[in-house]
């Protein structure tokens, strides 16, 4: 991978966000000599995905409580090849702002009807599509009266080492951006604005659901970046 | 075509809620013949356990993932991968790639767990022969307890080794 398509991850070392503090390792990291790219895990098996795990609003027997919304988009390499039968897996908090985890302290009610996961394989063409409400922002102790935006976790698996990524979504227009270490700590404004869905008209369903197309892209399936340059 | 990338995001504390269920920690079933349990802790700057860590290996074989647990422990069921084909820079000895998300990691941390029972493929591997003795030492599993060891440091005097994605 060259280093200019590395430089939109944000560092691990941002003080900003307190807990990377004695988290984020202290050496530089080592240049892998380069068979990174190459391997690969077997593609899981498509039975072990429900048919319904994509639509978190028909987990209960009721409908959660909230906006609902629709997420859609596509998961490319970055020489534009679609990541078919890639593994999705999303994770977010209720309308309220609070994750159905124990560990979550914030003074929001927990819905009885969300549970706030779902998950798919992507399409031939690497599409998804997610149907589900949208979350509330919620309160952390970063700093004083620090608040998360409103955004869904995304996991994108793959077969290939390198294209592993885990990120998070934002939703337009949100004035909770420039306070958030955590979006903040992608190096420039330009990569930041790729974490943020595009409010969709055809992905909105009218009388039923806004929508929101957001595209994922992940590292080349050969990137293989130390051919001509390897350190020995 | 060149497509810039999305950026990477940390996994945050509540990733149990969307990451328990599809991947598991059984690479290899407990009975199948090689099948070896791969055990560890993870620690932060402080010595004290990470239990809000996630560790993923890969191999040709299959993928584990494991959250760890309150007191920082993971343990993974795998078989030892066959021994990598030769490439430009060497023969690799067996090893598995170990991917290590946590809150307060922004990105995942890539590292490689290699058999302490390889002495002479490991002494031959071209990413062990390129670290010092003691930076080595932090990819090299122990026999403990009729499996193997693990532990992962993401800070301090036994800080793992971590490559670049
Ligand atoms: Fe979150």
């Amino acid at each position: 991978m060259p280093a200019s398509s590395r430089s939109v991850h944000p560092p691990n070392d941002s003080p900003a966000y307190g807990s990377s503090l004695l988290r984020a390792p202290k050496q530089p990291l080592r240049v892998h000599p380069g068979r990174l790219g190459e391997l690969t895990a077997p593609l899981l098996a498509g039975e072990t995905i429900g048919t319904l795990d994509h639509d978190l609003t028909r987990q209960h027997d009721g409908e959660p409580l909230g906006e609902r919304i629709t997420i859609s988009g596509r998961v490319l390499d970055e020489d534009g090849n679609p990541l078919a039968g890639a593994l999705i897996e999303v994770w977010q908090a209720n309308a309220s702002g609070r994750y159905a985890h124990l560990s979550d302290q914030h003074q929001a009610p927990l819905d009885p009807n969300f549970s706030g996961a779902g998950r798919c394989l992507t399409d031939a063409e690497g599409g998804y599509r997610f149907i589900t409400i949208k979350p509330g922002a919620y309160p952390w102790r970063n700093h004083p009266n620090a608040w998360r935006p409103a955004h869904v976790h995304f996991s994108v698996f793959s077969p290939a080492f390198t294209q592993r990524l885990i990120t998070q979504m934002y939703f337009p227009g949100d004035p909770l951006f420039a306070q958030d270490p955590v979006l903040m700590s992608v190096p420039d404004e330009e990569s930041r604005q790729r974490l943020v869905a595009r409010w969709s008209l055809e992905l909105t369903e009218p009388e039923w659901s806004l929508g929101y197309a957001w595209d994922i892209v992940v590292a080349g399936r050969q990137a293989t970046p130390l051919d001509d340059d390897a350190p020995e | 075509m060149t497509l810039p990338l999305t950026p990477s995001q940390t996994v945050g504390p509540f990733f149990r809620i969307g990451l328990a269920t599809t991947i598991g920690a059984h690479v290899a079933g407990e009975g199948t013949p090689g099948a070896v349990r791969i055990s560890g802790q993870v620690f932060d700057g402080a010595g004290e356990p990470v239990p809000d860590g996630l560790i993923e290996t890969w191999q040709a074989e299959g993928a584990g993932r494991c959250p760890t647990d309150d007191e920082g422990h993971f343990a993974i069921v795998t078989t030892k991968p066959a021994r990598n084909a030769v490439d430009h820079s060497g023969v690799e000895a067996p090893h598995l790639d170990v991917s290590v998300f946590a809150r307060g990691l922004l990105t995942r941390l890539v590292t490689r767990m290699y058999f302490p029972d390889e002495d002479e493929a490991n002494a031959a591997d071209p990413v062990l022969g390129s670290l010092s003795d003691a930076e080595r030492a932090t990819l090299v599993a122990v026999t403990d307890d009729g499996g193997l060891r693990f532990d992962i440091h993401l800070q301090g005097a036994r800080e793992t080794v971590f490559f670049d994605r």
